[in-house]
């Protein structure tokens, strides 16, 4: 265990800086949000939650895939340079650590997706503990400890110090590189610390909600249950939800002509929008109950039955915290559970 | 509430109407959610407190295509969107029995997180509001939790209903374009970096064009393929500003400063203050006009006269 | 396949999601509005091999990507075929597309006809439906240039009148000729100078009363395929007997984008070939 006093963080990232980008929550026009470290940065390690997740980092909202470029007839094709050097993403919570593990099973699976898997080899995690979890968190339920994230260094802040532990090789060569900052340190402040949100995490209104009933086998079930139809009712049919979750991971592929060259890029897509599905003989889900029963069916019933029984959601409450009409994962949990479906 | 949910309840018993549309009991005071009440079971949910910020006017647009009369709770301000709806013919009439509910100015956790709060485990709506968090009780004053908007308020009037229930009071404390006049004096440099910054943490969720009762377009413009402008992300860091300001465009002389946009936004872009200079400039050029205030009013810019105003933009460096 | 090395990046394979160039190297007017394009890389020759019943993603840049089924057969060593029926933004713009042009082409992306294990030494009936024969004639030809490894073949092509039968001349000159095969054509309303059955497919597929020693691959329309379907059950075939195809918006080919998801399954990847029971395991949004 190493530690950093908090006074000294701003050379902790200007050090991690130095020899690599620096992504961390920084806060701008009053909201707070991953950003890339710079000298005049205002960073944020007070706010919870970040109002979109860390995905941003690995899953691009929008990327270039390739170049079309026209001579005439003839096509050429530039594909995107990969990620070639090593970044930090720096203050990633429990919640989201665990989110881009979810997005591994989707895009490192074969045939694995190169421009996901660079970013995901070159990445460093530095993640940061909760200590002090919000009543929107319910990562507990998805078997995620926010007292001690996954990550390749592990960190918790207190009062005076930024404790450091690295996890992972990726974790111990970072933290050679700014070895001159850190001071050796025991475990006593962090382990007071763990215990704190431990207490609180029990606190926690929707720490422990049943997710008994959510897994692959409850397909046909859940499907055709009445609910949907009540349930969607207030959906906006925006995309809030889906850009704010860490897990969410659907995409369009789409052109933009530069004047030189057509850019193939692709960018977040929402299966709550009208023209997810459109194709030019129809759509497969005409209304908004089909396409937000997609949504959920999709995280806590298709995902589980193709990943061993992972869910798709990591708890982080921020569709909870963000949704216009103030629906979510939560209540719609409850409302089967409530059914006793 | 009690009242106004028997009162309700009692339209739908006696068949006047085939529905409420109204508000539901969320997990807390704070998140209730717009909803449809079709049984007298499921009115035992309906809840009106002063969390209920949502403008519910738009949601009369699919009401209006289903059997029977709905009936919806409006709130002053939320009227005026009604009328515009109706003036646009976008909504029946016939299909609306509206309740005017009361509203003395609604209320925002998001404000009342903004206090500083965390870990909100209850509030009351009450004056103070009385706020029971993990981490110790605190008390926040009505007036600091109340949404950007009601510090404009239009007034306690409803411009359309069918009957009324509870008091209004009309909550304005500040002058509805001095952060419009701020921006106008500032630099060209100023400016940009004041739109940059708010507008560049935009994340294409289209929450405020989805929400916006004037956005009641069947097909968006920026929903076609025909359109190097994807409704879902920014291919370049210009292209967010041309979202806002060709909706902006788009709402101008129609959109009543519901405040909607400002309210869902989920990085807390100012959005009205678009509308708010648009509202401004039309007041200037066209006399005093508030959208929705008139079902019969012709629109500023809709109607044409030979006196109308030609500010042109560029010749004359725009309206200040 | 996909799996050699990216040139420009050291340690990656080349990503499926970028695609080669192709050259349109002959076009054929099918029908009023379907055409078949030969697309073949610069160099000649075939983009990938594949097997019946996959597809590719054409593109048109600046225009749209979209897939189709590869209608040509593996069989044909030397290039690959796609029939494209006009009626959608890139469908148009393909139509307007002159020999020479190019476009790009990725894949192949997702499953096949079992032709080597279930289809194998059965008889086999093919009914297809308009624009539908064209993942068909991929997995009919490979089973004729095959012809020892089948039993009995039926197929049982129909579509709006005589001039929408996509691939006529092959169907006339090739298929007809074959031993062991009979082929009955249908339009859905009579026309002059047509000596053939008229009425829709589901109707006179019940007519030919086939019996059920046979595996039935369905291609067409949702209402085609959801009448045909109760044809062949009513004539006594069991769902395990039955193939079909499910088609659904696909943006990336490969399980990711996710507009294709259906119940746990990604049509690009796990499909679009489905025998008809296992499309009961999925959920009704198809």
């Amino acid at each position: 265990m190493k530690k950093i006093a908090i006074t000294k963080l701003n050379d902790l990232y200007a050090a991690i800086a130095q020899n690599q980008s620096l992504l961390l929550p920084i806060k701008r026009a009053g909201q707070t949000n991953f950003g890339i470290w710079t000298e005049d940065a205002e960073v944020d390690l007070q706010t919870l939650k970040t109002v979109k997740s860390a995905k941003d980092a690995f899953f691009p909202q929008s990327e270039n895939l390739y170049t079309c470029y026209k001579d005439g007839k003839k096509i050429s094709i530039a594909p995107e340079k990969l990620q070639e050097e090593s970044f930090v993403v720096f203050g990633m919570k429990g919640c989201d650590v665990r989110g881009a593990m979810v997005l591994d099973k989707v895009f490192l699976a074969n045939p694995v997706d190169n421009y996901y898997a660079a970013r995901r080899e070159h990445g460093i995690i530095v993640s940061l503990a909760c200590s002090q979890p919000e009543e929107s968190c319910f990562c507990k339920a998805f078997g995620i400890d926010c007292a001690e994230p996954e990550g390749d260094v592990v960190t918790w802040l207190t009062a005076d110090y930024l404790y450091w532990k690295p996890v992972t090789e990726k974790g111990e060569a970072l933290t050679a590189q700014v070895a001159d900052l850190l001071e050796d340190a025991d475990d006593k402040a962090v382990s007071e610390q763990k215990a704190a949100i431990a207490a609180t995490v029990e606190k926690l209104p929707y720490a422990n909600i049943s997710l008994e009933g959510w897994n692959g086998d409850a397909l046909k079930e859940k499907f055709d249950s009445p609910l949907w139809e009540q349930l969607y009712k207030p959906c906006l049919a925006c995309g809030t939800c889906t850009f704010v979750c860490p897990t969410c991971q659907c995409y369009d592929i789409k052109d933009y002509d530069t004047g030189n060259g057509i850019q193939r890029y692709r960018c977040w897509d929402s299966c709550m929008y009208s023209d997810f599905t459109m194709m030019a003989h129809g759509n497969n889900r005409n209304s908004q109950m089909q396409r937000f029963r997609q949504r959920f069916m999709h995280k806590l019933v298709y995902f589980p039955a193709n990943n061993d029984g992972m869910y798709s959601c990591v708890g982080c409450g921020r569709c909870v915290d963000k949704c216009p009409s103030h629906l979510n994962i939560l209540k719609v949990i409850k409302a089967f559970g409530k059914e006793g479906k | 509430m009690q009242g106004l949910k028997a009162r309700a309840l009692e339209l739908l018993n006696d068949g006047t109407v085939s529905r409420v549309l109204g508000w539901k009991i969320g997990e807390n005071t704070y998140d209730p959610e717009p909803a449809f009440f079709e049984t007298a079971e499921a009115m035992e949910q309906f809840v009106y407190n002063n969390f209920c910020a949502a403008n519910l006017s738009k949601y009369m647009i699919e009401a209006s295509k289903l059997e029977g009369k709905t009936l919806v709770c409006l709130k002053p301000c939320d009227s005026y969107s009604f009328n515009q709806l109706l003036a646009e013919h976008r909504i029946d009439r016939e299909k609306a029995y509206i309740i005017g509910v009361g509203c003395k100015g609604k209320l925002s956790i998001e404000k009342v997180k903004q206090s500083g709060l965390k870990g909100i485990l209850s509030v009351t709506d009450t004056d103070p509001l009385k706020v029971e968090t993990l981490y110790g009780d605190a008390e926040v004053a009505y007036k600091d939790a109340m949404l950007d908007r009601c510090h404009v308020c239009k007034g306690k009037e409803h411009v359309v209903y069918d009957e009324l229930y509870g008091e209004s009071e009309d909550t304005s404390d500040a002058d509805r374009f001095e952060q419009v006049r701020a921006i106008e004096a500032m630099s060209p440099e100023e400016k940009f970096a004041f739109f940059q910054a708010e507008l560049s943490k935009c994340i294409r969720c289209n929450a405020c064009r989805n929400v916006c009762p004037a956005c009641s377009c069947r097909k968006c413009v920026f929903d076609s393929n025909k359109f190097d402008s994807a409704q879902k992300a920014n291919v370049d860091s210009f292209e967010e500003k041309m979202f806002h300001i060709i909706r902006a465009f788009h709402v101008a002389g129609r959109c009543t400063d519901c405040g909607e946009c400002s309210r869902v936004c989920p990085q807390g872009i100012p959005l009205h203050l678009f509308n708010r200079k648009f509202i401004k400039d039309i007041n200037a050029l066209y006399g005093e006009y508030q959208a929705g205030a008139d079902v019969d009013a012709k629109g500023p810019l809709t109607s044409f006269t030979t006196e109308d105003a030609e500010p042109g933009v560029v010749s004359q460096g725009g309206i200040v | 396949m996909h799996d050699h090395e990216c040139t420009c990046h050291p340690g990656y394979v080349h990503d499926t999601l970028v695609p080669q160039v192709g050259i349109i190297t002959d076009i054929r007017q099918e029908t009023p509005d379907v055409k078949t394009f030969r697309i073949e890389p610069p160099q000649g020759g075939k983009f990938f091999e594949h097997m019946p019943g996959q597809c590719a993603m054409i593109c048109v840049p600046g225009v749209s990507e979209a897939m189709f089924s590869i209608t040509s057969s593996p069989t044909n060593k030397e290039f690959q075929e796609f029939s494209i029926k006009k009626c959608g933004e890139l469908t148009d713009c393909l139509h307007s597309l002159e020999v020479g042009d190019q476009v790009t082409v990725r894949g192949p992306y997702g499953n096949n006809f079992p032709v080597e294990t279930d289809l194998k030494g059965k008889n086999l009936l093919f009914i297809a439906g308009g624009i539908a024969l064209a993942p068909l004639r991929s997995v009919i030809n490979y089973v004729l240039d095959n012809r020892d490894n089948y039993g009995h073949v039926d197929i049982l092509y129909g579509s709006r009148s005589a001039d929408d039968l996509v691939q006529l001349k092959e169907i006339q000159e090739v298929w007809m000729n074959t031993k062991d095969v009979d082929v009955f054509l249908t339009i859905d309303r009579p026309q002059d100078g047509w000596n053939g059955n008229v009425g829709f497919v589901p109707t006179y597929l019940r007519e030919l009363a086939f019996d059920t020693n046979r595996i039935a691959v369905l291609c067409g329309p949702p209402i085609m395929i959801k009448f045909c379907l109760q044809a062949l059950q009513e004539m006594g075939f069991q769902k395990e007997q039955i193939w079909t195809t499910l088609e659904l918006r696909m943006k990336c080919g490969i399980g990711k984008c996710g507009r294709c998801n259906i119940g746990s399954k990604y049509v690009c990847k796990d499909g679009p070939v489905f025998r008809c029971d296992q499309i009961d395991e999925l959920p009704a949004e198809y």
